[in-house]
């Protein structure tokens, strides 16, 4: 599957677009805020359905515009598909796959995977644990359509206990057969939702090993902790235990709405010990793990959106990671880099076509094309 | 937004009636009172008339909690009706729609809601109680819940469910499933994920 020819009209930064693409290689090139990362939006956006930055979608408007348009030309097992989208300021988002529009959005979120690795993706590490258990749900949604739904009904279920934990704090009395009922509820939808990560970060680990390895030629020993109070307890049992406390906090202080992911590198949380450098390949790797996770699942090579990734990599992890993701198992890619001559070199050596876009103040001009 | 101005307070004050009717918003409320005023004096008193006589003399029913003209409503005093079969269901407009079906002669019991603490209703808001009672008493055999199938209406099938099971009587819920004229390609995975599951036995279906 790739991306043949991409246009667009008024989205952030640009008034149009209109390019050829390459089936493997495409990189674009371009000083600070040029619009580079705002290519690679535009294809997310034609994938997910909404911007990987903003997720406002009238913001994503150009200024003092009232409506953006986007249109991709893919080609999907030897057919041609086309995917047209449109936001309007007041009329809300239409999508259209070969001209016939989508009655629910949900419906073409998984028919043109994609995979975006860009700094943002830093808060991984950096942030609390409901970023990693966010990147942990987006992931599974991915693949298994009824895992959303048992989240929302967690967290329904989950606000519901809190609201009744808030009002026994303010009128004193309460039902015990509504806690237990709330409690059983939570536990059934919980020990699901449990599973499904477990059984997803235990597939993750030695695929993740191993493009960790692959990029940092180094033997630095990686490992993703799956952590939740859930670890060989019952879920009744936990929340009947933690009652007093919850009834103190006023919230529910138990459950897998509290569930981490802990990013190791050499036995100690990459958070206080890794480089930035470290760091990068860290989540580099963890992101190509989810490329092929989905790969294996949908049999379909997600489209790689790159988004100024050899900042703070040394040469050698840039020549790895270029020589890594140019293979026959990674579909089409693309890359943005400040830097020309830099990019131009490494595609040099590797022995497959691409094609160089310089983008300036939002025009985008093709330079180097070679088949 | 408000500062429409009235020729007169009267038509302003009815308006303002009106534009507290849910689904009413200030302009459709005008168009209604200008309507009225358009009517026949005779024919405005007989509308507010019966508006009067509802709100004073409508009951609901003891057994049931039905609106009703009488202390017990037309179905839990009909004879014919199976009186050993009870459905469980949130409100009056559900009795109505279950009524349309014209498939269940079993008796009703509306339970005025269901238990949502962020919407401020716990289990004693609802007549919860009185249903206990009045299984309790023995006339009834099964008790079918049809509450909406919502996360609330689950916690709420499965509080009463929790309080009833003691008692010598069956307890049922309504099906779930694909509905009426739909194509599986288009049913959501959770509906057809639970049909699946709770699949029936292919003569009940011939019973139609």
């Amino acid at each position: 599957m790739f991306l043949k020819h991409l246009a667009a009209f008024n989205f952030k930064s640009y008034s149009q677009v209109d390019i050829n693409l390459h089936s493997k290689l495409n990189c674009f090139v371009g000083d600070n805020g040029q619009g580079k990362t705002n290519l690679l939006d535009i294809i997310y956006y034609l994938s997910i359905c909404k911007s990987a930055f903003n997720p406002t979608d009238t913001q994503n408007i150009k200024h003092s515009e009232d409506f953006f348009i986007l249109q991709g030309k893919y080609e999907r097992d030897d057919k041609e598909e086309n995917i047209f989208c449109a936001v309007k300021q007041s009329e809300g988002k239409v999508f259209k796959r070969n001209g016939k529009e989508y009655p629910r959005l949900a419906d073409h979120v998984g028919l043109l995977p994609v995979v975006i690795i860009s700094p943002a993706d830093l808060s991984l590490i950096i942030e609390g644990s409901e970023e990693r258990r966010k990147y942990v749900n987006s992931v599974i949604a991915q693949f298994d359509r009824l895992y959303l739904e048992e989240l929302i009904r967690y967290n329904r279920i989950l606000a519901q206990r809190n609201k009744l934990l808030k009002d026994i704090a303010d009128r004193g009395n309460y039902s015990e057969d509504l806690f237990e009922v709330l409690d059983s509820q939570l536990a059934t939808m919980g020990e699901t939702i449990y599973h499904k990560r477990k059984d997803f970060v235990d597939k993750l680990i030695p695929i993740f090993q191993k493009y960790y390895t692959a990029i940092s030629g180094k033997d630095e020993k990686v490992e993703l902790v799956y952590q939740s109070h859930l670890d060989g307890d019952d879920y009744i049992k936990l929340l009947m235990n933690s009652f007093s406390k919850d009834r103190m906090l006023q919230f529910t202080s138990v459950g897998i709405h509290k569930d981490d992911l802990t990013l190791m590198l050499n036995d100690h949380p990459i958070k206080k010990e890794g480089s930035q450098g470290q760091q990068k390949t860290y989540l580099i790797a963890l992101k190509l793990a989810q490329f092929e996770f989905m790969q294996n699942i949908s049999k379909v090579k997600p489209i790689l959106l790159l988004d100024d990734i050899f900042d703070k990599l040394d040469v050698g992890r840039v020549e790895n990671f270029i020589k890594l993701v140019s293979d026959e198992s990674f579909g089409q890619i693309f890359i943005t880099d400040t830097n020309k001559s830099r990019l131009n070199e490494i595609f040099e050596k590797l022995h497959s076509g691409y094609k160089l876009f310089k983008v300036d103040s939002g025009l985008i001009e093709e330079i180097v094309g070679k088949d | 937004m408000n500062n429409q101005i009235y020729p007169s307070k009267l038509l302003e004050n009815a308006v303002e009636e009106f534009a507290k009717l849910p689904g009413i918003g200030r302009k459709t409320s005008l168009r209604l009172v200008l309507h009225l005023l358009r009517q026949s004096e005779v024919d405005v008193d007989r509308f507010s008339e019966t508006m009067i006589k509802l709100r004073h003399e409508v009951k609901h029913c003891k057994i049931c909690n039905n609106i009703s003209d009488t202390d017990v409503c037309t179905i839990c005093s009909n004879p014919r009706r199976d009186s050993s079969l009870l459905c469980v269901v949130e409100n009056i407009k559900d009795v109505m729609s279950i009524e349309n079906t014209h498939q269940y002669n079993g008796l009703y019991f509306v339970l005025g809601g269901v238990i949502s603490p962020m919407d401020g209703i716990g289990p004693a808001d609802l007549k919860i109680d009185q249903l206990i009672n009045k299984i309790a008493e023995g006339n009834v055999r099964e008790v079918i819940m049809a509450l909406s199938a919502t996360m609330e209406g689950d916690t709420t099938n499965f509080f009463i469910y929790k309080k009833l099971k003691q008692q010598p009587i069956s307890i049922s819920a309504i099906a779930r499933g694909v509905a009426f004229g739909d194509e599986l390609e288009y049913t959501d995975e959770v509906t057809l994920g639970r049909a699946i599951i709770n699949r029936v036995k292919f003569e009940a279906t011939l019973a139609d």
